[in-house]
């Protein structure tokens, strides 16, 4: 028997596959082909003070390997999330996590303190990194004072598994990641989407109605490991990798770049049931390379 | 099939709940037949090793095209009919970009990757209705099993089908053999010449339709929504917003409603124009 569990710090997962937020819904979307609970943990959709409708369509554009979104944020604020989708998706034995966004520091942490007093939310994903919101988002992630100004807000009211989430728009993702770990993050995930932009030559038009989106899937691969592995020399908190997964192979490159657990987010676009092939993929990884413990390939990168 | 066949009537809320309590499933199907029809389009039947789970009129199929890095996502396709004998779904496929080109190159044995029954469906109307059936180009695929939901439940369909040209029109029979076929082509090379809203039944002949359906480019839906709208009949226009899961997920292909925004891939395809903002 290999061991797949991994620990974020104080916070045991069963496997290292984790979802990434606003790919996944709520799980629910995915219950036809999945068991939920065969997953190590679910970051469902980014959850706000208040209810958002998000940006106009459209929202998505195709691009080469990879997609552009520009949905900004659309869900029913915490107060629904709290009375209607969490006791429909309690019972999920995983570790379920919500991304938690907002576009004042007051935002972040009204939402965390009411996030806090659910039993089986073990803990929150802190989105300072989405680029499809005008105020706030990724505006907090960019630069490392207002990054640990709201981590350490939030940190101040919630008392669980604080997990943050950097944004790859940044000269250097150290700097950010430092300063947020030394604000009082329990673990970092990274990347968030890339910004970029997609345009209709014919129509001398922008694909998407915000002009510009977040960029995600395995386009954005190279980049995502690259930031893994130099968050993963800078800091010492657990990291939550993600960029691009399409597959096993993927999530393991991650891993030997240093993160302690991936997520997969575009892929589910593509296959429903990628979670489930990617935890058999590891496994069988594992087995041809002689390892017991799938922590033994976190940061394994042989350099020299 | 199920129990619209048995002529029961169902409201749309009925067929909502249904569908939200359907399990969806990705399966790898096999091509059983690939039949170009013109220089634009291909019939495609698909076969499942098990039982077609209840497919409805309007619900769509998301098929995962092979390779390329420009053909990344599913491409999100109406189904056309079934044949419940074969376990078949038959898809129109009209050849557009480099994922439906793709697809359209499917032969008899490949396999065919694909999540579905997809979205909500049509409503059918109370028995003895009449029903006009509008489809502009691709729009046509679902106004096939749509006609013979209808037929089969006691309403009188009638199909407008419209085309540029009598090039790329589709093959009628299968039509003629539910229903009076009308046709319009943009430069008159069969039926009337001009686009459907020019054809007497989105016109004076309008009056004696209890619903429209329309699927088809953009302009030509709200086109005949607006007729309906005039004449104050009940219209449903199915959409072919831009997608990227087809379950509800991403919330990429949201249409602006009177309730919010809503995702085309499970609060529709098939929106009735009253619940839609700005038509």
């Amino acid at each position: 028997m290999v061991n797949l569990a991994v620990d974020l710090n104080g916070l045991s997962l069963k496997n290292p596959v984790m979802t990434a937020s606003g790919t996944f819904g709520f799980g629910e979307e995915y219950e036809d082909f999945i068991n939920i609970d065969d997953l190590g943990g679910i970051v469902v959709k980014g959850t706000t003070l208040h209810h958002r409708e998000g940006n106009p369509y459209p929202r998505m554009a195709e691009t080469p390997s990879g997609m552009l979104n520009a949905v900004g944020l659309q869900n029913k604020g915490v107060d629904y999330f709290i009375s209607d989708i969490y006791p429909r998706i309690k019972h999920y034995n995983t570790g379920i996590f919500v991304n938690v966004s907002g576009s004042a520091i007051e935002d972040y942490v009204a939402t965390a303190e009411k996030i806090n007093e659910l039993d089986n939310i073990p803990g929150i994903e802190l989105n300072i990194s989405c680029p499809n919101v005008k105020e706030g988002g990724m505006a907090f992630g960019v630069h490392c004072p207002s990054a640990v100004a709201v981590t350490e807000a939030v940190r101040k009211v919630y008392k669980k598994h604080l997990m943050v989430k950097l944004s790859p728009n940044v000269t250097d993702v150290t700097e950010i990641a430092k300063a947020v770990e030394g604000a009082g993050a329990d673990s970092l995930s990274l990347i968030n989407t890339l910004l970029g932009m997609a345009i209709n030559a014919e129509k001398r038009k922008p694909s998407l109605s915000t002009i510009t989106g977040g960029l995600s899937g395995p386009c954005v691969k190279p980049v995502a490991l690259r930031m893994v592995w130099q968050v993963y020399n800078a800091v010492k908190v657990p990291i939550v990798g993600m960029g691009g997964i399409m597959n096993a192979n993927d999530a393991i490159e991650f891993m030997l770049a240093g993160a302690r657990a991936i997520q997969i987010g575009t892929a589910n676009f593509i296959d429903p049931q990628v979670t489930i092939k990617v935890i058999d993929g590891i496994k069988d990884y594992m087995h041809r390379h002689d390892i017991n413990d799938v922590n033994d390939l976190v940061g394994g990168l042989i350099t020299e | 099939m199920h129990d619209l066949s048995q002529g029961v009537y169902m409201s749309k809320q009925q067929i909502l709940l249904c569908n939200y309590t359907m399990s969806k499933k990705v399966e790898l199907l096999t091509v059983t037949k690939n039949r170009r029809i013109n220089d634009e389009y291909v019939i495609i039947h698909a076969a499942s090793q098990d039982k077609l789970p209840s497919i409805y009129p309007g619900q769509f199929v998301d098929i995962k095209v092979e390779n390329g890095p420009n053909t990344f996502l599913r491409r999100p396709i109406s189904i056309h009919e079934v044949n419940e004998s074969k376990n078949e779904i038959i898809l129109l496929i009209q050849e557009v970009g480099e994922g439906s080109r793709l697809i359209a190159k499917l032969s008899e044995g490949d396999s065919i990757d694909m999540i579905y029954p997809l979205g909500n469906s049509f409503t059918i109307p109370a028995k003895g209705s009449k029903a006009l059936l509008v489809g502009g180009g691709v729009g046509v695929a679902p106004m096939l099993i749509l006609g013979r939901i209808l037929k089969d439940n006691g309403v009188e369909p009638f199909f407008l089908l419209g085309a540029r040209n009598n090039k790329i029109l589709m093959e009628l029979d299968n039509y003629e053999k539910i229903a009076e076929v009308a046709v319009t082509t943009e430069d008159g090379s069969q039926g009337i010449k001009g686009f459907v809203t020019d054809h007497p039944l989105m016109n004076e002949d309008l009056n004696q339709m209890n619903i429209v359906y329309t699927c088809g480019p953009d302009p030509m839906m709200r086109a005949v929504a607006a007729k309906a709208k005039n004449k104050d009949i009940k219209c449903e226009v199915s959409l072919e917003n831009l997608m990227a899961c087809g379950i509800g997920a991403c919330l990429c292909c949201v249409v602006d409603t009177k309730e919010g925004h809503k995702c085309t891939c499970t609060e529709g395809p098939v929106f009735d124009i009253k619940d839609l903002k700005e038509w």
